[in-house]
């Protein structure tokens, strides 16, 4: 399959919600576009998984490679591993969910929905790229989408929320660029396949390693990088909201992963530093979640506190480590989008995200009330969810590090998942539970496209969550290859 | 070795009537909700019966001596080579005994329920969650790998959580559910970590091998984790230690206990089938099913030991206080869980030695029966009465002459009286206790006397103390249960809520002839037990002694116990305030935990984190503000930096660097 297509048919899309007239236009060519991207990711997970049964063990599958910029030797060259795909799988189910959370955005749907596809287009391009060059083009088409999105449609502070939010991603993205031309001079490709068998020099690992693992960082909320997230998130409308922390903060993630691969030996050095921002991350971030009102900044700061595990899993850089790692990239995707979603739909509703102003919504809405208490199961690491496999796969890696400061930031970890039970279980408690207000005692409850997304993330969630070895078989070969890559660099050292 | 597969059908029909219910139950089968519910639950109650049949009178034993039987092993998540969580079934004598517990008192509970609830307006969802707990607790049971346990354990956490806020509109059971999650939580990390210790040396999550190579003393495995070393204990007894704290959490064991009692806020037959007779029990479950390994680490097994007899006669000296009926039992349940824990802690891993296991194996057999028609019978006198409280009730046993008759069974039975169940099971672990360690003989023996004590204080209040009739309107002023909708004059309620009451009743009296040491021991070989009737002697009459006291007390109404509790005065008053361990656990979450680590980090997190970085961007915006200046477009500024620029120039290059 051409690979091209996932960026191509977002294009489209985005090019005939321009051309179309009025919000039912609007809206059913977004929705067709975003189930086209779903049938289109399904479909390449079944032809990926058909090559792996027929034998086809390449890294990558469904490379093209064409030169884009010959003088700098710049290539469009595209291809995916399971890892990849678990991402592209994940961002094509947000993109229908969040679709249909925005069903009647009337306030210029054109823009919201074309900005919404854009983003999307950015993340396909940035998870099939094996040219440094391009994969930080795309990382770049995703983040303009953003500013807009919460800049025009967003609630609150949303001016200062979305310069706040850009500013610091185009940080975070100049890092990465440092990072990554540092590579280039010394290699002269910025093909990924080409750098990996190569090698670089672990000189000029150890100096432009920070820039583009910080950069990628900034993306993943990465401590003390994250306060963007809160804010972003808080002022954000639904969907954007649901995009960012489902598949911009997994860009960062990604980033990580794939800049600890291409140079494993600065990554070595600097695992501890890597360990150390990310425990406190969880711990710091679990514990800032626990003071908070607002619904949306709850579920921001526990992003952090979440994320936090994808940065963990990655710098304990061992195999069980780095698939938990994947596989919380694609569980926090899922389970924030869907508690995103869920306080979207009641604050659409009560027209307030304050817990203490809520109260005994699950009479009123109990349909709302169950997503939400599914999301706060999910997030608590509840078995049978996907939360407690990614969680679950995380400690289990990184316990296997045996050095006593790597299984202290290990305890310190799993300490989050009480901390967590408090404050999922005292948001439900006070906004689902306990009596309800009159005023509120009124309102009603989901619609059907409302409906449709909560079902679809709770479907992906849960075939995450009981049958695991799914996600296992598809990533498990990639990070396998990852490993050997990096044991085999490590070895020529 | 014949086929146990179809044990996969006990807990799967729970799950398939929990997603139903779930998914539809709310609109279209709120009226045969309950009827499912029980339906499915009584073909798995006849399937566990079958399958004790089979395992213990069929083709359990080889050569005299029952085996462990994996009859299921599916790889579910796979960590590492070797490591991966496997769903399995493992059938051996405690998980055979353990399904015969869960299902007959889930159904009990189930038939009882269809009384008790009817009327409510989410009785689907009742039914569901009840199949949910049902489904998770028979996981926990037949689990082969210690994660599945984990899994499971976390599952029964939710369930709990779900039925304690039942009623949930009403916030003090929404603060009893968070209390009930959050506290077993914290507990469960222990367990967690205690996994990954066992884990990592065991090279295997698979409980099987895990105590085949952590019970042979050669095996490299034995060797590292016993060589390794931290703050002066061996990572076995730390991996022991915090598996056992998790079992600790959920078996409410001091103190870890506080959730127990306010559990109680949960729906009556809730409280009896998870908060009396199951859940509570997984703990003990747990350190039975790690015995093997726990018996390899003293220091592990002495914590068991005084842990649980210090939380059997803490619970018991409280329950001897509390006025509130279902508290009074919680407590009961807390003490007699300790009796369990102890009597596996004083154990040894088979032959004689190992009659420890087998009383504590015993004993919680017989207490789910006798423990759950006290919570039910409780239920039908608070249905009644509309009302927790003691002082509300007296004189209730013309009035429901059922329920009498079964609560005073119960209470025999929990007070050690032969014939009935009780006096058998205790009998063991007092028996097992006189011969290992004097101590605990000595505080098993005291927290006997006070349960017969406490037990028929509850009988007399409810049942005499006041002449019958009195109460007769008391129900008017109370509201603490809106649910219900039956009149006085169905006195005990409809018929669904009696057989149970019947059934357990029968049990109660009955089960203690099962003849447990054949059965349930800890290395599967028969165990040669009798009864002494000379060591009898001081138990029972200790127990009958306690009973007078209480009928001397309470039987009529008068002051004789208030003159007592004056008398104990100080001690009284802290066994009432339940020994202030719930002030001390607020003290340190909202008086420590909330102000000197929640908010100085979010604080910090607002001004200081992203005051450096909104420090950046005004910076930066100060210094363009700065050097703005210098485009202004203006030429003749242009010109005057020129000139200045070149006149600077010259002078250095003439005169400073020549």
């Amino acid at each position: 399959m051409n690979l091209t297509l996932l960026i191509l048919l977002p294009l489209i899309t985005a090019a005939l919600i321009l051309l179309a007239k009025g919000l039912q236009q609007i809206r059913v060519i977004g929705l067709t576009g975003a189930i086209a991207q779903l049938g289109l990711a399904g479909w390449l997970l079944k032809l990926f998984i058909a090559e792996r049964a027929a034998g086809n063990n390449a890294t990558h599958l469904f490379e093209s490679n064409q030169t884009w910029f010959k003088a700098l030797n710049i290539n469009y060259h595209i291809g995916i591993d399971g890892i990849s795909l678990a991402m592209i799988l994940l961002t094509s189910v947000i993109v229908v969910a969040g679709i249909l959370v925005s069903w009647s955005m009337d306030k210029l749907s054109k823009e919201y929905f074309f900005l919404l596809v854009l983003l999307s287009m950015g993340a396909y391009g940035f998870f099939i790229s094996l040219d440094l060059f391009t994969l930080f083009f795309f990382l770049e088409v995703a983040v303009i989408p953003k500013f807009l999105l919460i800049g025009i449609w967003g609630s609150g502070d949303k001016t200062k929320s979305a310069m706040k939010l850009a500013l610091m991603l185009m940080g975070g993205s100049a890092l990465v660029m440092v990072g990554l031309f540092g590579v280039y001079y010394n290699t002269h490709t910025f093909d990924i396949v080409q750098i990996t068998q190569q090698g670089i020099p672990v000189a000029i690992q150890k100096f432009f390693f920070p820039f583009a693992f910080l950069g990628f960082g900034v993306f993943a909320a990465l401590f003390p990088f994250h306060t963007w997230v809160p804010d972003g998130h808080a002022s954000a409308p639904t969907a954007a909201s649901m995009f960012l922390a489902g598949i911009s903060m997994k860009l960062g993630g990604y980033g990580c992963l794939r800049i600890v691969a291409l140079m494993p030996d600065a990554a070595h050095t600097y695992s501890w530093i890597i360990i150390t921002l990310a425990t406190i991350a969880i711990i710091y971030g679990a514990f800032a979640t626990m003071m908070q009102t607002d619904l949306k900044y709850i579920n921001a700061y526990s992003s952090i506190s979440h994320c936090g595990f994808v940065i963990l899993g990655i710098g304990m850089m061992n195999k069980t480590s780095i698939n938990g790692a994947v596989i919380q990239m694609v569980s926090h995707g899922l389970m924030t989008a869907l508690f995103f979603a869920a306080i979207g739909m009641i604050y659409s509703r009560t027209h307030t995200r304050i817990v203490t102003q809520l109260g005994g919504l699950l009479k009123a809405m109990p349909f709302i009330s169950t997503v939400f208490v599914i999301a706060g199961l999910c997030s608590l690491g509840l078995p049978g969810f996907s939360g407690f496999v990614a969680e679950m796969t995380v400690f289990m890696g990184s316990w296997q590090n045996s050095d006593g400061a790597y299984r202290l930031a290990t305890i310190l970890s799993g300490a989050s998942i009480v901390v967590t039970a408090v404050y999922i279980l005292r948001a439900t408690g006070r906004a689902i539970m306990g009596p309800i207000s009159d005023e509120h005692s009124i309102l009603t409850d989901a619609t059907w496209n409302e409906k449709l997304a909560a079902v679809l993330l709770i479907v992906g969630i849960l075939i995450i969550g009981l049958a695991p070895f799914l996600i296992n078989h598809l990533i498990m070969p990639s990070t396998d290859a990852i490993m050997v890559q990096m044991g085999k660099v490590i070895a020529v050292k | 070795m014949s086929n146990y597969l179809y044990i996969l059908w006990i807990p799967l029909l729970p799950l398939a009537t929990f997603v139903i219910l779930g998914l539809f139950g709310r609109k279209y089968l709120s009226g045969i909700a309950g009827l499912l519910g029980t339906a499915s639950l009584l073909t798995s109650t006849i399937l566990s019966f079958v399958v004790a049949k089979q395992y213990f009178f069929v083709d359990g034993k080889v050569n005299g001596v029952f085996q462990k039987i994996v009859a299921l092993k599916y790889t579910w998540l796979e960590f590492a080579p070797n490591v991966s969580i496997d769903l399995g079934i493992i059938v051996d004598p405690i998980s055979v005994m353990m399904l015969v517990v869960v299902t007959s008192v889930s159904l009990m509970v189930h038939v009882y329920s269809l009384g008790y609830m009817k009327g409510e307006e989410r009785f689907a969802t009742y039914y569901s969650f009840l199949s949910l707990f049902t489904f998770s607790m028979l996981g926990l049971i037949l689990s082969a790998n210690i994660f599945q346990v984990y899994m499971f354990w976390e599952l029964v956490g939710v369930s709990s959580f779900l039925l304690i806020s039942y009623y949930f509109n009403k916030p003090s059971a929404v603060a009893a559910s968070k209390k009930a999650f959050i506290v077993t939580r914290f507990a469960d990390l222990g367990f967690l970590i205690g996994i990954l210790i066992l884990g990592y040396y065991g090279g295997t999550l698979d409980i099987g091998l895990l105590i085949e190579r952590f019970t042979s003393v050669n095996s490299t495995q034995f060797l590292s984790i016993t060589s390794a070393s931290f703050l002066g204990a061996s990572m076995l007894t730390w991996g022991l230690t915090l598996v056992f704290i998790g079992g600790a959490g959920k078996s409410a064991m001091f103190p870890l206990h506080i959730w127990l009692p306010d559990a109680m806020e949960g729906p009556t037959p809730v409280s009896a089938l998870i908060h009396a007779a199951t859940m509570v029990v997984a703990g003990v479950y747990l350190v039975a099913r790690m015995f093997p390994v726990f018996s390899m680490d003293e220091t592990a097994l002495n914590i068991v030991t005084y842990v649980g007899a210090a939380s059997a006669v803490f619970a018991a000296v409280i329950a001897c206080t509390q006025t509130d009926i279902k508290r009074v039992l919680a407590y009961s349940t807390m003490s007699q869980i300790g009796y369990m824990m102890f009597a596996l802690g004083i154990s040894k891993n088979g032959g004689e030695s190992g009659l420890g296991y087998m009383a504590s194996m015993f004993h919680l057999f017989t207490h789910a029966f006798f423990k759950s028609l006290l919570f039910l019978g409780a239920g039908s006198v608070i249905h009644m009465v509309h009302s927790n409280e003691m002082k509300d009730m007296g004189g209730l046993r013309k009035l429901m002459p059922v329920t009498h008759i079964a609560f005073l069974i119960a209470c025999l039975a929990i007070a050690g009286i032969p014939p009935f169940a009780g006096f058998f099971s205790k009998e063991e672990i007092l028996t097992a206790a006189f011969h290992e360690n004097k101590v605990i003989y000595g505080i098993a023996l005291f927290t006997a006397a006070l349960t017969s004590f406490y037990m028929f204080r509850l009988y007399f209040n409810i049942f005499w103390s006041k002449e019958p009739g009195l109460h007769s309107n008391t129900h008017n002023h109370f509201d603490s249960h809106d649910e219900n909708h039956i009149d006085n004059s169905n006195g005990e309620g409809p018929w669904v809520m009696k057989l149970p009451l019947i059934i357990l009743a029968i049990c109660a009296v009955g089960v203690g002839f099962v003849p447990f040491s054949q059965l349930v021991t800890s290395d599967g070989d028969a165990l040669e037990t009798h009864v002494d009737v000379i060591f009898s002697i001081a138990p029972v009459v200790l127990s009958i002694l306690a009973i007078l006291l209480a009928a001397n007390f309470y039987k009529n109404k008068n002051n004789k116990s208030d003159k007592v509790a004056n008398a104990f005065g100080v001690f009284y008053t802290a066994a009432y305030k339940k020994f202030y361990v719930d002030e001390v656990y607020i003290f340190i979450t909202k008086k420590i935990i909330f102000p000197f680590i929640g908010q100085p980090i979010a604080w910090a997190d607002k001004n200081i984190v992203d005051g450096f970085m909104q420090l950046l961007a005004k910076t930066t915006a100060k210094i363009s503000e700065l050097i703005k200046g210098l485009q202004s477009g203006k030429v003749q500024n242009y010109a005057m930096y020129f000139f200045g620029g070149i006149a600077v120039l010259s002078i250095l290059f003439l005169y400073i660097w020549k």
